[in-house]
């Protein structure tokens, strides 16, 4: 199996709760992400049968949505926001410091694995510009230290 | 249903009255308003996806979607207004935002939606600054090509494929500008290769491997004829150019949704016509010198084969003789070749490759009224029954129709059959049976409930056969398909079952004309329109009095030729070598003659070869399988063939006959060839230009079909039309099994189905290089259905 027995029975028993299969696609894609990593060609198949549709249909949703991957992503998905408010606020300085300070581009992963960046857009947090979201959790009202800060907290958890 | 209330709206100060749900883009086009659109598409979903349609309508704040809004009473709305030319105009701009304005060297250019659109409601110059994105053009099959810059993400390709085709090889992937419409297998198309997606494409983003980068629309003639292979026949229109070979064809599409397959065509109409100019296509007529085929001219070939024929006829009696009839040649050289052996040649051996049993199906259904459907029914009847076969395969434009029928009006789908074929996903309920067991199903229909013994091998319980033949029964016109599972007492007993509820029925045969080849007599036993040779009948008023004796079927025919009684065989496009096992040892001593356009099995034994021209080259008429009429046009003329009529006519002629005894050309008919108009020069000649143009030639050549046409519609029983409705290119449905009058009938008689798949077509498949190249012809049939699911 690709993704847990457990993960499997919860699809199995959510899918109750669904007009038709094809609508707990996205939930399930994120669940499937978070436990295998990424969505790997197996966990794809598993889901188009789940759903019962092609493969071609579940990759084409997958590629709508930025936060859903198809490649390992780093341990930690640091995700800039550039989006008007962020922009405004600074956004894409935070982008370029990040882009230097880990030595990756959009989309790209550390050699270690436990850092990827990516630019995204409006990540709901305007009040609090500029924001950039690691996983699930938020950062606010960053500066290039800031941002520092964050980064090295991140690193010394991964050891 | 319930009466669906019509309401009134005003479009442009116009009053329109349409039934309420209509959507306004539509009633606006009912009463020729033009709302420009590229996402809309009757009969697929809506998307409002290009926002080209935006229209005002009073009380709503912004614009809306003609296409997507269903009319309400009292809707004011506006078209034309500033605003909304505003709005198209802007529409238009940003399509062309990453749009390469290639069209000078784009397939489309000329007949491009876009480029229509553009120059009528035109953003001739852009504000955009920002930099095109491309990306190279791709190949994803031997048929399909993929421009992405062209392409303006109106996801008609993609609903085609999904819910036209039900193969969803195409979708979409990211979002926004950079949207890419990507196929199923990340580079290239596993799918059923039909090219739906590219003639649907409003641009010139998705194009043919057949076409593409070829010629421009304007350069080619079209000639809308009818599709070569199946027996569906679907109505085509062949763009064809000349070429040193005489023409070339270098497209099939039916875009002007004309016919009875309205835009729809498989692979085979839309790509196989390729093998008219295949390298082997036979162009002159061989005659064995020295135990080698050696080329020869056209004179010396009939008169060796006249000659030969007269001698063994008069010396041996016709009896001596068989004659095999085709498949796929029109019904006026069926007709001309059953009258040729039994009059000219004196024989009633004559038969034909029966993939189905038309005969049992005329006896069974014979003295019943409007008893059986026509492709058109299929589309839209409430009900459909379908025992045996694999449409999808065997008669893609039926299965089409059943599936489009399913989709937009919800009919209900019962289907039997051996295997789970694919459109079981559009039944309401499947039943599986096991192989052979098709009869003992409509045994039970019939109330034997002893035969579901046979039956429940593969579905299970009993109750799933009881619960189908409620249901069957509740339903009101219902439409009977069926293969060649079933035939002769079966087909019967199905016909019983089905008249109680007075269904109406439709045998399915294979190749373009086998109905044709049945309901014109090449059948031992049978004159043209199912008659008894034994029974009352006209065609001795017309023909002289024939024989009353049955003749020989193919398998007799070899049994005689294996005995040594077999002097003479007459095969007309047909390869009963490979597909009846014809034992060529048994041929030695036989002389045998060819009609055909390849060296097939069967013509590599003959003694005289006489290339044949393909139904691209020649007209005359069709019969579909459910026995709809259709005219065949000729596209063109490549060098060195001949027709099999004015063969069969030539050979006939060599052997003595008088011609017009064999074709009533110029009986009866005074042609105006202008004289009505004065003497002037030239006027004959433009008289008769106009008649050519407009298919109403007068029958001054022994060479003319429809002469042969005029004989068909005043003898056999059925074959009622008008020439006018069949000239303007219309369907019409022939009664010739109803009125049929067969007679008790024959022993089991040999029905060997051709069992072709979407990727082969009888011996032409082999000759057309586009289905031999694609993927999944190469795939067994077993995977083919799992790919499609
Ligand atoms: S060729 Fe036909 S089956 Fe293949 S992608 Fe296009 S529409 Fe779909
Ligand atoms: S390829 Fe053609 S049909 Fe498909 S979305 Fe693009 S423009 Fe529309
Ligand atoms: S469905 Fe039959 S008649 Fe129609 S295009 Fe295909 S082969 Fe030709
Ligand atoms: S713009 Fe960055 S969070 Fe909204
Ligand atoms: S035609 Fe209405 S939105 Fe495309």
């Amino acid at each position: 199996m690709v993704i847990s027995d457990k993960l499997d029975k919860f699809f199995d028993e959510k899918m109750k709760e669904y007009p038709t299969r094809r609508s707990f696609l996205v939930p399930m894609l994120l669940y499937s992400q978070d436990e295998v990593g990424y969505l790997s060609d197996e966990v794809i198949a598993y889901l188009a049968k789940k759903t019962e549709l092609t493969e071609l249909e579940v990759r084409n949703v997958i590629s709508y949505y930025s936060l859903l991957h198809t490649k390992p992503m780093g341990k930690y998905h640091v995700q800039v926001c550039t989006n008007i408010s962020c922009m405004l606020r600074g956004g894409e300085e935070i982008l370029d410091h990040c882009k230097s300070k880990l030595g990756i581009g959009h989309k790209q992963t550390t050699a270690d694995g436990t850092f990827s960046l990516e630019e995204v857009e409006c990540i709901g947090a305007c009040s609090w510009a500029p924001a950039v979201q690691i996983n699930y959790d938020f950062h606010e009202n960053l500066t290039n230290e800031k941002m520092d800060k964050v980064l090295d907290q991140y690193r010394s958890k991964a050891k | 249903m319930a009466e669906v209330k019509n309401v009134t709206i005003t479009v442009d100060g116009k009053q329109v009255t349409a039934p309420a749900g209509t959507l306004l883009i539509e009633a606006c086009k009912a009463v020729g308003i033009e709302v420009p659109s590229f996402c809309y598409y009757p009969g697929l979903s809506l998307q409002a996806a290009c926002r080209m349609c935006l229209v005002r309508i009073e009380k709503m704040p912004k614009l809306q979607t003609a296409c997507t809004v269903p009319i309400t009473d009292g809707m004011v709305v506006a078209t034309d207004t500033d605003e909304v030319r505003q709005a198209r105009k802007s529409m238009i701009e940003l399509l062309l935002g990453n749009h390469p304005l290639d069209c000078p060297v784009c397939d489309a250019g000329g007949e491009c939606e876009l480029q229509d659109m553009t120059f009528k409601y035109g953003a001739a110059e852009s504000r955009y600054m920002e930099g095109k994105l491309h990306k190279e053009e791709q190949q994803w099959s031997p048929v399909v090509f993929f421009d992405r810059p062209r392409c303006i993400l109106c996801y008609r390709c993609v609903r085609v494929c999904g819910e036209g085709m039900d193969v969803s090889a195409l979708g979409v992937q990211l979002r926004g500008s950079s949207s890419v419409i990507a196929p199923n297998e990340g580079d290239h198309l596993d799918c059923e290769e039909c090219g739906m997606c590219i003639d649907i494409c409003p641009v010139g983003a998705l194009t043919s491997g057949a076409y593409r980068y070829k010629t421009r629309p304007w350069e080619m003639k079209h000639v809308g004829t009818i599709c070569t292979h199946c027996g569906d026949g679907c109505k085509t229109t062949l763009g064809v150019r000349r070429s040193d070979t005489g023409m070339d064809i270098v497209r099939g599409d039916n875009r002007d949704k004309s016919g009875i397959n309205g835009d729809f065509l498989c692979i085979k109409g839309r790509y196989a016509f390729d093998y008219f100019d295949h390298k082997d296509r036979l162009r002159q007529p061989l005659v064995r010198k020295d135990g080698k085929l050696t080329p020869t001219t056209w004179e010396e070939a009939i008169e060796h084969v006249g000659k030969r024929l007269r001698e063994i006829r008069d010396s041996k009696g016709g009896q001596s003789i068989g004659v095999i009839g085709s498949n796929r040649t029109t019904n006026e050289e069926n007709y001309l070749l059953q009258k040729f052996a039994r009059t000219v040649l004196g024989t009633n051996n004559i038969d034909h490759h029966r993939t189905t049993d038309f005969a049992g199906f005329a006896r069974a259904i014979a003295g019943k009224q409007n008893a059986t459907a026509t492709m058109r029914d299929v589309a839209s009847a409430p009900a459909i029954l379908l025992i045996g076969n694999d449409p999808t395969e065997r008669h893609p434009l039926l299965a089409w129709n059943i599936r489009t029928n399913v989709r937009l009006h919800q009919a209900k789908l019962f289907v039997v059959n051996s295997q789970p074929i694919k459109l079981r996903r559009q039944a309401t309920r499947f039943v599986q049976v096991p192989a052979g067991r098709e009869g003992k199903l409509v045994a039970f229909l019939n109330g034997d409930d002893a035969a579901a013994g046979a039956l429940t091998g593969a579905s299970g319980s009993n109750d799933a056969l009881k619960q189908l033949r409620d249901e069957l029964k509740a339903q009101k016109d219902l439409v009977i398909i069926f293969g060649s599972e079933l035939q002769g007492a079966d087909i019967a007993a199905l016909v019983k079952f089905g008249s109680a509820a007075n269904a109406k029925f439709i045998c399915l045969g294979d190749y373009a004309n086998s109905r044709g080849a049945a309901d014109m007599g090449l059948y031992p036993d049978l004159l043209p329109g199912y008659v008894a040779l034994d029974g009352p009948h006209k065609y001795n008023e017309e023909w002289g009095s024939l024989s009353k004796t049955k003749g020989m079927g193919l398998q007799e025919m070899m049994q005689a030729a294996k005995g040594g009684k077999l002097a003479a065989l007459y095969v007309v496009g047909s390869n009963p070598v490979v597909d009846y096992n014809f034992d060529p040892a048994a041929l030695q001593n036989t002389f045998v003659v060819v009609q055909e356009l390849f060296l097939t099995e069967t013509a590599m034994l003959a003694e005289v070869v006489l290339p044949a021209a393909s139904a691209y080259e020649k007209g005359g008429t069709f019969t579909n399988t459910c026995g709809d009429l259709q005219l065949l046009k000729k596209a063109g003329d490549i060098t060195g063939i001949k027709s099999d009529f004015e063969i069969i006519v030539r050979v006939a002629e060599r052997i003595g006959t008088e011609v017009r005894k064999l074709v009533p050309f110029g009986s009866g008919v005074r042609a105006d060839m202008g004289q009505t108009r004065g003497a002037q020069s030239g006027e004959a000649d433009r008289h008769s230009v106009w008649l050519t143009a407009n298919n109403l030639e007068p029958r001054l050549s022994p060479f003319d079909p429809y002469a042969m046409l005029d004989e068909i519609q005043r003898l056999v029983p059925g074959y009622e039309f008008s020439r006018l409705s069949l000239l303007a290119g219309n369907d019409q449905h022939m009664l010739a099994a109803e009125l049929s009058a067969a007679g008790a009938g024959d022993a089991l008689v040999q029905i060997v189905p051709a069992n072709d798949t979407l990727f082969t077509s009888g011996t032409l498949g082999r000759y057309s290089k586009t289905l031999n190249s694609v993927i999944e012809n190469k795939r067994a049939p077993a995977d083919k259905e799992v790919m499609a699911d």
